[in-house]
């Protein structure tokens, strides 16, 4: 067979995905207007499946395609189908907000927004199956290009409007960075693979300037992308401006693909004792986006807000398990990672959900005051994610939190561990404060449900993972991270 | 010669790119933009990159440039205001930009790179046979087909995005319909009726 077209093969899922948005975007042109958006968002869905299950079909071990600048492995396997699994998730939780109309009588709906979810997944699964600084920065891109657009997608809103053009200014300022640390990197190593890089690296006895600053570049580029404190500013005002179902997106895959190739990268390419050097970069920004996501989410009064300080808090703790750049470390990011998606999707999907008598969605926390009176499920899949969220021990969420401090003092962090834990404890008043505002607060408003069956059986579905039945998925979930995180680790 | 040849063009882009920021005409910044491009054009040459140096002309003086011009021209842009918000930050700018020229200087001069990796190798060119074109192109759509590939979807999501961004369905606006004006027959639209002396037609 032709190099190209056994390379196309190994990237099964980038090519199907490849294909699916183009024949999405012709679907969605020439369908009639009012029923493009249905099918085109099927369609999508189904093109995320089809790509999800030819990660099946793909060859056990590590495939290498296109010369280097691609690979295939347990790692990505893993993460593609959290990020796939999140994608689908993000186009149909969307659909009840796509068909409704704004204050202006215009409606949202428009067929573009499958598609674009649909390039941006392209993105993050090549994202985290790249082997080569040059397709990470292009996945990266991918990824952050429809980001971009589908936060302002709400046009006729400045707050959306806002939000777009935020997040695109500072993204393209965190892309130059990342760019500038590509090139000290490769001026180092000249060449961009990072096999190559970690030979070179590994063989070298003093440390080069020149290496690590563009490992402090490369690390803040990245470190904005998973929303990393101190490169977090951007995350909670676009969080509370995009649309929610944006913002429901914009917290699940692309911190799991951030967060995978930041792990790949550092851990793949800069081995042995520069190391050390980007693992105390890691601790710092683990220990400052615990800290500040726990203590500046106290003040918040805004739903939206509020969960993005908890997802810059999250990715702090997720960060904890890159600390120690250990097999079982880097499980436990994984097990992180898979945990907070369900959760977070879940918050989101609960906020969404949630109307005003008049109609208009509910964005203060004070309007979810008696929540448990006026809607008791919804309030407790709520309460749910809220105890998970705050790693209370019979719930998930406890457990990823465990593994993570667990990984980091078997490897002599244990300071690290503490401080994540103390934040943990003041990130759970916040937490719990929404719940006692839901149980024991006098009702304000009589909230009503947006009635989605589809989205109830999504919020359903995530709050029996989050909940301690979720811990029966505890076992295959161990052996699948455990088997991604061995092929970062070559023997 | 050659040596010549790069001062010049240096000294010139330099000086063209201090004048895009100086010049208090947005039109006149533009055009000494494009000074700058056909600078970095020279430059280009001297390396012995020809296709690199048609492609700036090409694409960024010839499209980019004239884009600025266009949008300088038809925005209504209050100019002076952005330059005294620019003086009121000048300060932080500049400290911003002190420390990373200390760095980049930091960087520069403690520069060393892997061992067995060769500095400074002069470029080998083509191999024989192949005009430098030619050579880009084939490791463009061999070696590097991937990441060229995924480029073009880029280029397709911001084309998406921006059509979603400001394409909007107008209703009450007459549109033409071509299917509708070729199904359209002599017989629905055109009537034979007799003209009686001096009476006039009834439609």
């Amino acid at each position: 067979m032709h190099p190209i077209l056994a390379s196309i093969a190994i990237a099964g899922p980038e090519t199907i995905l490849t294909l699916g948005s183009l024949a999405a975007l012709m679907l969605g042109s020439f369908t009639p207007q009012h029923r493009a958006l249905t099918v085109t968002s099927l369609f999508a869905v189904a093109i995320l499946a089809v790509a999800g299950f030819s990660l099946l079909d793909a060859p056990a071990g590590r495939s290498i395609a296109f010369d280097g600048l691609y690979v295939a492995d347990d790692f990505s396997a893993f993460l593609k189908v959290i990020i796939l699994a999140a994608a689908a998730a993000s186009v149909l939780l969307a659909l009840p907000w796509l068909g409704e109309r704004g204050p202006d009588g215009i409606s949202f709906g428009r067929f573009e927004y499958p598609v674009l979810l649909l390039l941006a997944a392209l993105g993050m699964a090549m994202m985290v199956s790249a082997n080569d600084l040059l397709s990470l920065y292009v996945g990266l891109e991918l990824a952050a290009l429809p980001s971009y657009v589908l936060a302002a997608f709400a046009r006729n809103d400045a707050r959306s409007s806002e939000a777009g053009l935020k997040y695109f200014v500072l993204g393209a300022l965190a892309s130059g960075m990342l760019l500038y640390g590509v090139t000290l990197v490769y001026g180092f190593a000249g060449s961009t693979q990072l096999d190559v890089i970690a030979g070179l690296v590994q063989g070298q006895a003093e440390r080069s300037i020149g290496l690590l600053f563009g490992i402090v570049f490369l690390l803040a580029g990245l470190a904005f992308k998973v929303s990393a404190v101190p490169f977090h500013m951007w995350t909670p005002d676009v969080y509370e401006g995009a649309p929610t179902p944006v913002a429901a997106f914009f917290s699940a895959a692309p911190k799991a693909a951030a967060l995978g190739l930041m792990a790949r990268v550092l851990v793949v390419a800069f081995p042995g004792a520069v190391a050390a050097d980007w693992q105390q970069i890691i601790m710092v920004i683990a220990i400052a986006s615990m800290v500040l996501g726990a203590v500046a989410a106290v003040a918040q009064t805004n739903v939206k807000r509020l969960l993005a300080y908890s997802s810059i808090a999250n990715i702090g703790f997720a960060l904890v398990g890159l600390a120690p750049a250990s097999p079982a470390g880097i499980s436990a990011l994984l097990f992180y990672i898979s945990v907070y998606v369900a959760m977070t999707l879940g918050s989101f999907l609960v906020v969404l959900q949630l109307r005003r008598p008049d109609g208009s969605p509910v964005e203060a926390m004070a309007d979810l005051a008696g929540l448990s009176k006026s809607q008791p499920r919804l309030a407790l899949a709520l309460a749910i994610f809220m105890f998970s969220l705050a790693g209370i021990p019979p719930l998930l969420g406890f457990w990823p939190k465990f593994a993570v401090f667990q990984a980091a003092i078997a490897s002599g962090l244990l300071g690290l561990a503490i401080i994540g834990f103390v934040a943990s404890v003041i990130a759970a008043f916040y937490y719990l404060r929404l719940i006692k505002i839901m149980y024991f607060d006098e009702p304000a408003l009589a909230l009503a449900s947006s009635g989605s069956p589809v989205n109830g059986a999504m919020i359903a579905a995530c709050a029996i993972f989050c909940s301690p039945i979720g811990m029966l998925a505890m076992s295959p979930l161990a052996v699948a991270t455990a088997r991604a995180a061995a092929a970062l680790f070559p023997a | 010669m050659a040596a010549f040849a790069f001062y010049l063009f240096a000294g010139l882009l330099l000086l063209s790119g201090l004048m895009v920021i100086t010049a208090r005409n947005p039109v006149h910044s533009v055009l000494w933009l494009i000074l700058a491009f056909f600078n970095a054009a020279g430059l280009f040459i001297l390396l012995g990159a020809e296709f690199l140096a048609m492609l700036l002309v090409i694409v960024y003086v010839g499209a980019v440039a004239v884009l600025f011009l266009f949008v300088v021209m038809m925005l209504d842009i209050d100019f002076k205001a952005l330059q005294r918000g620019a003086l009121q930050n000048l300060p932080l700018g500049l400290l911003v930009s002190g420390v990373i020229l200390a760095e980049v200087l930091l960087v520069a001069s403690g520069w060393t790179a892997a061992p067995g990796v060769i500095v400074h190798e002069a470029l080998a060119g083509p191999p024989p046979g192949m005009t430098n074109t030619q050579w880009i192109g084939s490791q463009l759509y061999t070696r590097y087909f991937f990441v060229f590939s995924m480029s073009g979807l880029i280029l397709l999501a911001a084309m998406v995005g921006a059509i979603v961004l400001t394409h909007r369905r107008r209703v009450g606006i007459r549109k033409q319909n071509i299917a509708a004006q070729n199904a359209r027959t002599p017989g629905g639209t055109v009537a034979v009726g007799k003209a009686g002396l001096g009476q006039g037609v009834e439609l």
